[in-house]
């Protein structure tokens, strides 16, 4: 296994200079100049060109790209046109928040979603399993930031029980960290929960209708046994890989959930880049993801002979 | 390593991360509470070199941060700063400065003749009342320690203004070794000279920027008043913590989770006045100009008449209301390029824009002009609401006198860049984009980019009116009050005969405070010497 892992690894670096030529070109032929951003409303077009000439912005696009490729295999993801600052120091002061967002949320959605699954496929076809449909249906079609808003005004300014916004770094203790994390990972987790929940169900009715559920229940086995022993076991593949598809939903929806919430990470990040056309930000931070987006799904796989010991590489 | 290892080694991280957690920081006294302001200011401080980029919320900041050698007060009079004293020689040819004592930079040095030249220096290349005294300077030198010269070719009657306007870029003053950067360069340091410390390592692009009371200012005997005066640092921490979401920070205002939102948006002020924790205000008495700016190279706009067919076909009022909202308070028509409500305000000139619409005129004017229905680009920034609205609008009005306008729904990013292409509308130009004006930089034509028609230097649109230019000359030279007034109605006169843009209205913008902070003045910039918690 340690082999494959290796080779899925090193089989990351040809996606990874892929999704660089496409960052980089896509981001090269997008309308947009951060020149006339940082001139300001005022500035002549001059003044913009000049700025432009000093960022470099206005060299050839090859040239331009082979400097952005041979600084990234130094390890340097180049600096912020707008701050001044190292693009992996900017990533650095807001993976913690982002982070944070997305593990809260993928606890709180296993722990909701996958029982939720469950309960529905043994309550087939009843008011349960109906009510839990009806919530992942809910869940796919409300809007992230709707819900946002309804709990940040239920919660934060009706209860006063949460704060509104804003993010606590881990350092400054738990209670703090998490106050301010419950109402977003609530709000970003709804559509993921729904997927779940769904998948769940759909996977166990499945493993519920096979030969060995009717023999553990000849057996004697009681049904809590049977539903989160035999069945979900066995049901836990493509949960899992729809655990690992969803992170792709997550890193969007963090894009949403962090501005509604003011939370620094780096979906807001990435926003900002994106409108003020900073070039080394984006490209950075997309890099990441990507990366991050194949590692978890390298993670995926390994997990599979975690639950199937039959999986073999 | 077999998967129930794993599993529990998983476990055990997560019971270690608990574990490590329950070490947590200090909480905030409430002391430390009431000592620190939380703003949110109009949008993300994203550097801080309000020389390289001039944008409104990087002066803001700066203001904080560094001082100037002049300031202007609330009567728009420049007022010394850091200057003690000055003195022009009789032909106006030589202007002599001497800096008052005891002026520190955050860095604990002296602030020296030699600093305020070379900030001088690297201002006059980006601001155009700089680049104006450039262009006539002899040279710029410092005498001694104290004392600077400033020597001319030819007199230059605004040069107090130029030092102290509150325009971006004011002209900030930077120890010599940070002044010395590039002005298309940005700074690397933010050593101030001014009543607040940059927090540099607390800086979070995009969502935070701390700054901190620098206890060595020394703030002028006088009262505060706007960039004039006794600068008094009152509160000991200010934190900018940047929302880009306007319901978020109204929230967090009415829960007291900041202390100031700088510009609420206009939708969401009749839910914060209902509130009884908050107090609100117009935040700049000099509002903002709307501007639908044309692009006067090509076809129809190249022809006067189709220029003038757009004022005539502009309703005012109907693009207020959708940029401001129904309260009447905060905007007004608007038939003028000037500022309103300044000393030397004129209409001179722009009848176009006042009284009931003749869409019929505007209809005829339009065909004299050669029109033939040819699509005129219209350039619309989505994600920038002003814009949007004016837009929105204006498009149907022009549509009401026959244009046929292709919205091009875009974003100010596209548009920034965009407006700035000499191309034929069809191949990647423009006919029309919009965009703003703050009301301080149209008092006067000091720091009025936009009124320039000197063709390929003009902003963009390029519009090109020798007489317009002339009449701006002629302000430039005005010596006294009435001079100027004269020479303003004549240049607003010349600009709207050629119709070097059209003005969308005149508006205002609210601000908002929790009401145990004090102090808070209505001014163009936020301004937080004076201001008190409680």
């Amino acid at each position: 296994m340690f082999a494959y892992a290796l080779r899925r690894v090193v089989a990351t670096i040809p996606v990874m200079a892929v999704v660089a030529l496409f960052v980089f070109s896509l981001l090269y032929i997008s309308p947009g100049d951060p020149a006339a951003v940082i001139a300001g409303d005022q500035a002549t077009p001059q003044d913009v060109e000049r700025i432009r000439a000093s960022l470099g912005l206005d060299r050839p696009y090859l040239i331009r790209f082979g400097d952005w490729v041979w600084s990234i295999m130094r390890g340097d993801l180049g600096t912020s046109i707008f701050t001044n600052l190292p693009v992996s120091t900017m990533i650095a002061q807001r993976i913690e928040p982002t982070l944070s967002l997305m593990v809260i949320t993928l606890i709180l959605a296993l722990s909701i979603a996958i029982p939720m699954g469950v309960i529905a496929a043994w309550k087939q076809g009843t008011w349960i399993d109906r009510s839990v449909m009806g919530f992942a249906v809910l869940g796919f079609s409300v809007p992230v930031f709707v819900v946002g808003y309804v709990l940040a005004y239920v919660f934060a300014l009706e209860l006063d029980w949460l704060p509104v916004q804003g993010y606590t770094p881990f350092a400054r203790g738990v209670w703090p960290w998490f106050q301010n994390l419950i109402l977003p990972a609530i709000a970003l987790g709804g559509v993921y929960i729904a997927l779940i929940a769904r998948i769940t169900r759909a996977t166990m009715l499945e493993v519920l209708q096979q030969d060995y559920i009717r023999t553990a229940r000849a057996k004697g086995v009681g049904q809590r046994g049977i539903l989160f022993l035999h069945a979900l076991k066995n049901a836990a593949v493509p949960i899992v890989t729809v655990v690992g598809i969803g992170v792709a939903l997550l890193i969007g929806g963090a894009v949403v959930t962090e501005s509604v919430f003011a939370i620094p990470g780096l979906g807001r990040l990435t926003v900002d880049a994106i409108l003020r056309r900073d070039y080394p930000v984006i490209q950075g931070v997309i890099l990441l993801f990507s990366f991050v987006y194949v590692l978890v799904n390298l993670l995926i796989d390994l997990l599979y002979t975690l639950f199937d010991p039959r999986i073999r590489y | 390593m077999d998967r129930r290892t794993l599993l529990k080694a998983g476990t055990g991280l997560a019971g270690a991360g608990l574990a490590t957690a329950g070490l947590s920081g200090p909480a905030l006294s409430q002391g430390a509470a009431a000592r620190t302001l939380r703003f949110v200011p109009q949008a993300n401080l994203a550097n801080f070199d309000p020389i390289w980029g001039t944008q409104y919320v990087v002066r803001n900041a700066a203001a904080m941060v560094w001082d100037t050698l002049y300031g202007v007060d609330s009567n728009l009079v420049p007022q010394r700063q850091m200057v003690e004293s000055e003195e022009a020689s009789a032909d106006g040819l030589t202007w002599t400065f001497k800096l008052r004592p005891g002026l520190k930079f955050h860095d604990g040095t002296p602030v020296l003749s030699k600093d305020v030249v070379a900030s001088l220096n690297r201002w006059s290349v980006r601001d155009p009342m700089g680049q104006m005294i450039r262009a006539i300077q002899n040279d710029l030198t410092a005498v001694d320690d104290a004392t600077f010269r400033w020597s001319l070719k030819q007199p230059y009657p605004k040069m107090l203004l130029a030092l102290a306007k509150a325009n971006s870029p004011c002209s900030f003053i930077m120890p010599e070794r940070i002044a010395r950067t590039d002005p298309f360069q940005q700074i690397t340091e933010y050593v101030g000279s001014g009543p607040y410390r940059f927090v540099r390592n607390e800086w979070v692009p995009g969502a935070k920027a701390v700054f901190e009371k620098f206890a060595d200012y020394v703030p002028r005997a006088e009262p505060a008043s706007w960039l004039a005066g006794g600068k008094r640092a009152m509160i000991d921490r200010v934190e900018w913590v940047v929302m880009p979401d306007g319901a978020t920070a109204a929230a967090a205002l009415q829960n007291g989770e900041v202390d100031w939102w700088e510009y609420p948006i206009s939708d969401l002020m009749p839910l914060l006045k209902r509130n009884r924790n908050i107090q609100s205000d117009i935040g700049d008495p000099f509002g903002n100009i709307g501007a639908l700016r044309m692009n006067h190279l090509f076809p129809p706009f190249n022809d006067v008449r189709a220029r003038r067919a757009v004022l005539m076909a502009i309703d005012q009022a109907d693009v207020m209301r959708a940029v401001a909202g129904e309260d009447e308070a905060l905007w007004k028509r608007l038939p003028s390029y000037f500022t309103p409500g300044s000393p030397i305000y004129t209409e001179e000139g722009g009848d176009l824009l006042k009284g009931p619409r003749n869409l019929d005129a505007a209809k005829r004017l339009l065909a004299e002009s050669g029109y033939k229905g040819e699509p005129v680009v219209m350039l619309v920034a989505q994600d920038q609401p002003i814009t949007k609205a004016q837009g929105d609008v204006t498009a149907a009005q022009l549509r009401a006198i026959g244009m046929n306008v292709d919205y091009v729904a875009t974003d100010w990013g596209t548009v920034g860049s965009r407006r700035a292409s000499k191309s034929p509308p069809a191949n990647g130009g423009w006919n029309i984009f919009f965009s703003w004006h703050a009301g301080a930089d149209c008092i006067n034509p000091a720091a009025y980019t936009a009124i320039r028609a000197n063709g390929d230097g003009a902003w963009f649109g390029w519009p090109n009116s020798p007489e317009t230019e002339a009449k701006r000359d002629a302000w430039f030279a005005a010596t006294g009050l009435e001079e100027e007034k004269k020479a303003l109605s004549e240049l607003n006169k010349a600009a709207m005969d050629h119709v070097i843009y059209a003005p969308t209205g005149f508006f205002s913008a609210n601000t908002a405070w929790r009401r145990n902070v004090s102090g808070i003045v209505k001014a163009p910039l936020p301004i937080f010497w004076g201001v008190t918690k409680s």
